[in-house]
């Protein structure tokens, strides 16, 4: 008798009311849309910089994710997570040196392709080091979800939401404050005329691809407890993000923020409300919307994006 | 006058045989030619999980038959080439294999999607294929299948196993959540058209993409209604995801089942401990020391498991059973009526009582698949492997 009570207790507790829905989807849309909106942050600050779009954003993250798991297998995680942060910016900094840099007069677009094969590459020798399995790793504190109105959240969920908003925080005080952080929002404004001022572009160039790959790695070791990590998850992450920044508009990193959470919370109800079959769909269907009423993106400059290339 | 007379007409025949060994012996060797067998898996992208196992298995398969002699004295030469995944590439490999390497039969693709691509090929060059993929379209209309056969049990056998097994128990209301590509969709059609055969209803029927990173919002949706059993049919990561959120959403008193894509060990390993009570449907081959020494498979699968694990140090997995029987009735096709399609076509739809490693099938003009839905066993994820579920 008590274990048939038991068990009716229990299905009764699995149907959840509409407000615990609400609070499951929120929770995963934000959670999701957060990692877009850091993807991106990646694309935006190369963008400012070079008015280019670096395709190779999505493989910082698979490699974020996949350094991740193999660093957290011999170091404390606070060290394996700098440790992966520094490798990938690494990896980003030699991408600049070897394929961006020694191409002096090319133009954007042949710069844009450039970075495609970059991804490319990167994804064959990810493949060629972890194989083809997806990896799992632990999440950071606990596998014991926590539960919110009657919603379970992965504990996780709150690490990828704190280094995202430790990310933005930090994004917004270098190019606010620090000296190389307002030099390479010169260079974007025009970068002839932050040449002439003694800028080093160049230098700057190689910064914006250090500073996007640090942030695709913080993105990938953050969001692997929760989704799982394989060599070719780059190009859909990278995709996604993409679209969050081309809705937020394209160079603004508020813009960037918002509509990669507004991606992730739009794409997580769809799927718990309308039809999960649809979810893409939707996501791609208010980008075009967007783009349709304001091409120059939801927070995008209107006048600034007559004169960009892109 | 008789005794001498045998011992003379035996000393002739010894003597013809001698001859006759002797000019043969070094043409075997030397003039004839080598059999082609063409091979196109999904080595990488997507489905790597699915293609890998099978690239290994065929080339060590290929490998044995060459060291035993061949096949009737001609070389075995296996020419695979990877489809990464792609529908597209798929086609290419394929047409390359028929026009350019000549070969009289093909064994793969890995997946059903990729399959269904390049049924049109197969067909209109007169080139049978044995596909390594499950979906039942890949064989039916059969008036339309010709030269398409294959090895993997279909769909309709997995979803019948699962339905037999949830109604044993007692589950009426099941909730479904399929991948959104040639997968997912053909389980998703098998699921919804058994159900109200067999007396299910199917309460919620979710999807999501291949490459999702996250289902809860799927069984936070199942979870409202009242459903007393979840089945997942996906391959890849998000068949781990599936299980990885069912148990985070504190969901276990749902039963989950997984499709039979499920079956390789190396996914227990990767949901960590949260696969422990997930069920699923699985072919023999995958659980060679559970199966009773009685089971007609039993030696077959011995044999392959110990060369296999002997070589790779990895669990089988059933899709390598897959290209193991595709390869083996391949050959064994081409050691019975020579390197002609039309013959080998023939010689395949005729075949009886082939005992491979995902069954014992019994093809003919009807049924390219030749198996039946007991070529599954139920089992259930115990202690981090797989355990014959009651």
């Amino acid at each position: 008798m008590p274990e048939r009570l038991s068990h009716e207790l229990k299905s009764v507790m699995e149907k959840l009311s509409l407000g615990g829905q609400l609070v499951q989807y929120l929770f995963t849309g934000v959670t999701v849309g957060s990692i877009y909106g850091m993807v991106a942050l990646g694309f935006n600050i190369i963008y400012n910089v070079t008015e280019m779009i670096n395709f190779a954003q999505g493989e910082f993250v698979m490699l974020g994710g996949l350094i991740m798991v193999l660093c957290a297998k011999v170091l404390p995680l606070p060290m394996a997570f700098c440790v992966t942060l520094a490798a990938v910016t690494a990896i980003g900094a030699i991408m600049e040196r070897s394929t961006i840099n020694p191409l002096k007069n090319a133009t954007v677009l042949t710069l844009i392709i450039v970075t495609i094969a970059v991804s490319i590459l990167l994804k064959g020798i990810a493949m060629f080091i972890w194989g083809k399995d997806p990896y799992m790793m632990q999440p950071f504190s606990g596998t014991e979800p926590l539960h919110l109105f009657g919603a379970a959240i992965q504990t996780q969920a709150f690490w990828v939401l704190g280094i995202s908003g430790i990310v933005v925080l930090l994004l917004t005080l270098f190019f606010r404050k620090a000296r190389y952080g307002k030099a390479m929002l010169a260079c974007a404004d025009n970068a002839e005329a932050a040449r002439l001022v003694g800028i080093k572009v160049n230098l700057m160039v190689l910064l914006s691809f250090a500073l996007s790959a640090a942030i695709g790695a913080a993105a990938g070791a953050v969001i692997t407890p929760i989704s799982l990590m394989e060599y070719d998850r780059g190009a859909l992450l990278g995709l996604k993000g993409f679209g969050a920044a081309v809705l937020g508009g394209l160079g603004s990193f508020s813009g960037a923020v918002v509509a990669g959470l507004l991606l992730g919370v739009v794409e997580s109800l769809c799927a718990g409300f309308v039809s999960s079959g649809y979810k893409d769909a939707v996501a791609l269907l208010l980008l075009l919307l967007v783009l349709f009423v304001r091409p120059s993106g939801l927070f995008g400059n209107v006048e600034a994006s007559k004169i960009k290339k892109f | 006058m008789r005794r001498f007379g045998k011992g003379w007409g035996g000393s002739v025949t010894l003597t013809f045989c001698l001859i006759l060994v002797w000019s043969l012996a070094p043409k075997a060797v030397t003039a004839k030619e080598p059999y082609k067998v063409g091979a196109v898996f999904a080595v990488t992208g997507g489905a790597s999980i699915l293609g890998e196992p099978e690239k290994r298995t065929a080339e060590m398969l290929a490998e044995e038959i060459n060291k035993k002699g061949g096949i009737d004295g001609h070389k075995l030469e296996l020419v695979l080439y990877d489809d990464e995944s792609d529908e597209t590439k798929c086609r290419t490999r394929v047409t390359r294999l028929i026009k350019t390497d000549k070969v009289p039969v093909i064994i793969g693709p890995s997946t059903s999607g990729n399959t269904m691509a390049v049924i049109a090929v197969c067909d209109e060059s007169k080139v049978p294929l044995i596909s390594c993929a499950s979906s039942i379209k890949i064989v039916t209309p059969v008036s339309e299948r010709k030269w398409i056969f294959k090895v993997a049990p279909s769909d309709s056998h997995s979803v019948e196993r699962i339905y037999e097994f949830l109604l044993k128990k007692g589950i009426k209301k099941v909730a479904i959540m399929t991948v959104s590509d040639g997968y997912g969709s053909s389980g998703r059609e098998e699921l919804l058209r058994v159900a109200p055969n067999v007396g299910i209803e199917v309460v919620a029927d979710e999807r999501y993409g291949p490459k999702d990173t996250d289902l809860t919002a799927q069984l936070t949706r199942i979870r409202g209604t009242g459903a007393q059993a979840v089945i997942n049919w996906s391959v890849g990561p998000t068949q781990i995801l599936a299980v990885k959120n069912w148990k985070e959403l504190g969901m276990t008193a749902m039963t989950f089942v997984q499709s039979h894509g499920f079956a390789s060990k190396k996914n227990i390993e990767l949901a960590g401990g949260a696969a422990e009570g997930v069920f699923c449907p699985l072919g023999r081959v995958n659980i060679p020391d559970l199966l009773p020494a009685t089971d007609p498979q039993k030696k077959v699968i011995m044999a392959y498991n110990e060369a296999y694990q002997g070589r790779f140090k990895e669990p089988l997995s059933a899709f390598g059973g897959h290209a193991w029987d595709a390869l083996q009735l391949a050959v064994e096709a081409l050691a019975a009526v020579g390197p002609d399609p039309a013959k080998i076509r023939d010689y395949l739809e005729n075949r009886k009582n082939f005992v491979g490693q995902g069954g014992v099938f019994n093809f003919s003009p009807a049924d390219h698949c030749g198996l039946t839905k007991d070529s599954f066993e139920m089992v259930v994820v115990k202690n981090g492997t797989w355990a014959l579920a009651q």
